[in-house]
């Protein structure tokens, strides 16, 4: 007997291998031998869930039982109560925090899951991505078999440009319109790319894919390079992620044993092969010029535009380059069609865009709504708000790139022209929640440092602009802010930005532009007053000891540079100009006597 | 690959067995008691035959699986059909002999089997 009832899934994703998903595996299989239960229930590792933070995730088909964080001692237990006795072990189940009442939690069920729409990540955690028959009987390489069978290669840029796909690397630019340039460029030779580098700190979307489900990219780079012309195929993957990269080579590896890589695909006369490249490891790598210089073997360094990668691209031929999630998408829209893509969304962005949610959240994750879906909803539907009560203060977009959004904008619709509209932007698709007790000038200034030291130097105005930037902003942040370094941030970004090489360059200001414009009055108050007033700048600090005091002389005990003062059973007094700023003696007063602004 | 029909074959042939992990909720479930009290009263083999069948006569979207004990247990071994839209049938004292006319006749042509159910046997 091969057909299993029931399914044990547990997740393989990177997340979750680190949690010890591997040994639970190992152990799954263990007890369900020896309960005799392996000729019906199969264990299948998967993909990433999104869920990550309340890993390893296992979930037990048909019932779709969603069980979190669970140990290698929790195994026997689901193993003899719910795989032999179909009881569902209540305690082990997923548990939303922000929900009261227990639940029978399956996918379905769960907050976190139900306003999200899986598109890109549709397969993602369902289906066994080292297994190409999995991957084949959720519809897979229907999709290229339609296009190489019955389409036109203009057939298949025009239902592209149709669906209004636009890329999900970042830029947002419209996929079909970018295909029509590369199959317009006459050669011998053209290639078609992935963009895997994912550099973007936070975002971890596009390693989910390729851990979860490889072959929808393998399929779509096809299909892509069956529309602009191209017969080779390079997918250029981060090297720090060394499953994606495991599961890719895998998955090309079966695609070519099934002929669906190789020569004469389907029988149309289309040959298609493609190739993995690992990362330099560089953020500038991701940027698209400098990637191919990397592919190429050389310096990750950016050249200028045009001429574009359609025109004279890797190996100086016309080359498509899209991103991971933008492939993803692909065979599903050919397969339910252009008019299906465009009702999801909203005008002029299609489709659904996939968010590593962290920060302040509750519940951090990968998570896929529909464009237009309300900021507030991601925030407080999916990531069930903010933790230990605390207040929403921002959530920054777009990494590096992008810019913050504060509370008076929960309210917007998410997409790539409202975001931008706001001064942030949708970027690949890093969204980081923050609350009262978040910096905006530290925030700015620390991904600032990110930029800096990422810039390849190869341009003056990143190299040296971002540099004089990051050194006012790290003096505002010390107190020792000057009238004007406002002034003279906002110039310099403007010059950084209409005069730097690459999007690098171009777009690195926007954290500090963005929360001039929203938080100024943070930035005024280091300056004018020497004051952080989310009280996170440790230099801006001072401790002061109330009236609250018992004169207990704790503090004064801890205090590493005798700053403080003061006599037993009297009220004690920290002297502001010996202090470090430690925070010890707040942690040590048992009356609550310190306090810090 | 030469041909859709190999793709579609592949397709087919692994369907079935991922049937249950697909969207959509026009799923047939055949949901077994399992509890000690079912174990104990021959439901395992009653589950495998299920299987069996299922699997012997390519259906898709049909999934068999376990609950606890649904508290009758002097009717054990016990089970419930669960078809999309229509009214849940639970059969009682099912033996593995009964399971593929339940399949023939309800599963896969929709007519409940009246006698293997539980108003037939609290009705006597
Ligand atoms: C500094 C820099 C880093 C980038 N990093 C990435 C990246 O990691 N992944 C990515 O897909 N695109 C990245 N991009 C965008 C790419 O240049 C390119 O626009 C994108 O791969 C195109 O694919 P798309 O149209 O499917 O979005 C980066 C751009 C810049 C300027
Ligand atoms: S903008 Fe920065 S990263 Fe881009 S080319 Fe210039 S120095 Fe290099
Ligand atoms: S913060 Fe540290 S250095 Fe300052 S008074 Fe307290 S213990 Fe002393
Ligand atoms: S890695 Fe397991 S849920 Fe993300």
């Amino acid at each position: 007997m091969d057909l299993f009832r029931a399914h044990v899934l547990v997740c393989g994703g990177t997340g979750c291998t680190s949690s010890g998903s591997a040994e639970l595996i190992a152990r799954f299989e263990e007890q369900i031998a020896k309960n005799g239960l392996d000729k019906e229930v199969k264990v299948i590792r998967t993909g990433c869930f999104g869920l990550c933070e309340a890993g390893p995730v296992v979930i037990v088909y048909p019932e779709g039982t969603f069980y979190s964080r669970i140990r290698v001692e929790d195994v026997d237990e689901i193993v003899s109560e719910h795989l032999l006795k179909g009881r569902t072990v209540q305690h082990l189940v997923y548990k939303e925090k922000a929900a009261e009442e227990e639940q029978h939690a399956t996918l379905e069920n769960i907050d976190f899951y139900r306003p999200q729409m899986r598109l890109a990540l549709r397969n993602c955690g369902v289906i066994d991505p080292e297994n190409i028959d999995e991957y084949i009987a959720f519809d897979g390489y229907k999709a290229l078999a339609k296009v190489l069978t019955e389409w036109k290669p203009e057939d298949v840029i025009k239902e592209m440009i149709d669906s209004g796909l636009r890329g999900r690397g970042g830029g947002g630019f419209p996929t079909g319109k970018k295909w029509q340039f590369a199959a317009a460029s006459k050669a011998d030779q053209k290639y078609i790319i992935c963009n895997a580098d994912e550099g973007d700190p936070g975002a971890f979307m596009d390693r989910s894919i390729l851990e979860g489900d490889p072959h929808s990219v393998i399929e779509a780079m096809a299909i892509g390079g069956y529309a602009i012309g191209a017969t080779e195929g390079y997918v250029y993957v981060r090297a720090e992620y060394p499953i994606a990269v495991k599961r890719l080579q895998l998955a090309i590896d079966q695609a070519r044993e099934y002929g669906l890589l190789g020569k004469n695909i389907f029988g149309s006369g289309f040959d298609f092969d493609m190739y993995i490249r690992l990362g330099a490891g560089a953020f500038v790598c991701g940027e698209e010029t400098a990637l191919m210089r990397s592919i190429e073997g050389g310096r990750g360094e950016p050249t200028p535009k045009p001429p574009f990668p359609a025109v004279r691209g890797l190996f100086d031929k016309p080359s498509n380059i899209n991103n991971v999630e933008t492939y993803a998408n692909i065979p599903l829209i050919i397969n339910k069609g252009a008019d299906w893509f465009k009702s999801i969304g909203t005008p002029g962005n299609s489709g659904t865009k996939v968010f590593a949610l962290g920060g302040k959240i509750n519940n951090t994750g990968l998570v896929e709504v529909p464009m237009g879906t309300p900021l507030r909803d991601v925030i407080y539907k999916i990531g069930g708000g903010i933790p230990n009560g605390k207040a929403f203060k921002a959530v920054q977009t777009g990494g590096p790139s992008g810019g913050c959004i504060p509370a008076e904008h929960l309210d917007i619709a998410i997409d790539y022209d409202s975001l931008t509209s706001i001064g942030s932007m949708m970027g690949s698709g890093g969204m980081i929640v923050m609350d009262e007790d978040n910096c905006m000038v530290d925030i700015a200034r620390f991904f600032l440092d990110f930029t800096v030291d990422e810039s390849c130097g190869k341009c003056t105005p990143c190299r040296i602009g971002t540099k004089r930037m990051l050194e006012i902003l790290e003096r505002i942040t010390e107190g020792k802010g000057e009238e004007g370094d406002i002034e003279k941030l906002e110039a310099l970004a403007n010059n950084i930005k209409s005069t730097a090489l690459c999007g690098l360059g171009q777009t690195a200001p926007n954290p500090v532009l963005s929360t001039l414009k929203y938080f100024r009055s943070e930035y005024e108050a280091h300056i004018k007053e020497k004051r952080c007033p989310a009280h996170h700048c440790q230099k801006l600090l001072n401790y002061e000891i109330t009236d609250k005091c018992r004169g207990c002389t704790a503090c004064a005990r801890v205090c590493p540079v005798n700053a403080i003062t003061g006599s037993v059973k009297e009220m004690h007094h920290i002297d502001t100009t010996k202090c470090i700023k430690c925070g010890s003696c707040m942690e040590k007063c048992r009356f609550g006597a310190i306090v810090k602004n | 690959m030469k041909s859709l029909a190999e793709l579609e074959a592949i397709r087919a042939k692994t369907l079935e067995k991922v049937a249950m992990r697909k969207e959509g909720d026009d799923a047939v479930r055949i949901v077994v008691g399992m509890a000690t009290c079912g174990i104990a009263a021959g439901a395992r083999p009653v589950m495998l035959k299920f299987v069996e069948e299922v699997q012997k006569r390519n259906l898709q979207n049909v999934t068999v699986s376990q609950t606890g004990c649904i508290g009758m247990c002097r009717l054990e071994p016990m089970l419930d059909v669960i078809m999309p839209g229509k009214e849940k049938v639970t059969y009682v004292k099912v033996n593995p002999d009964m399971v593929s006319r339940i399949v023939a006749e309800h599963i896969v042509n929709g007519r409940p089997v009246q006698e293997y159910t539980i108003g037939a046997a609290e009705g006597k």
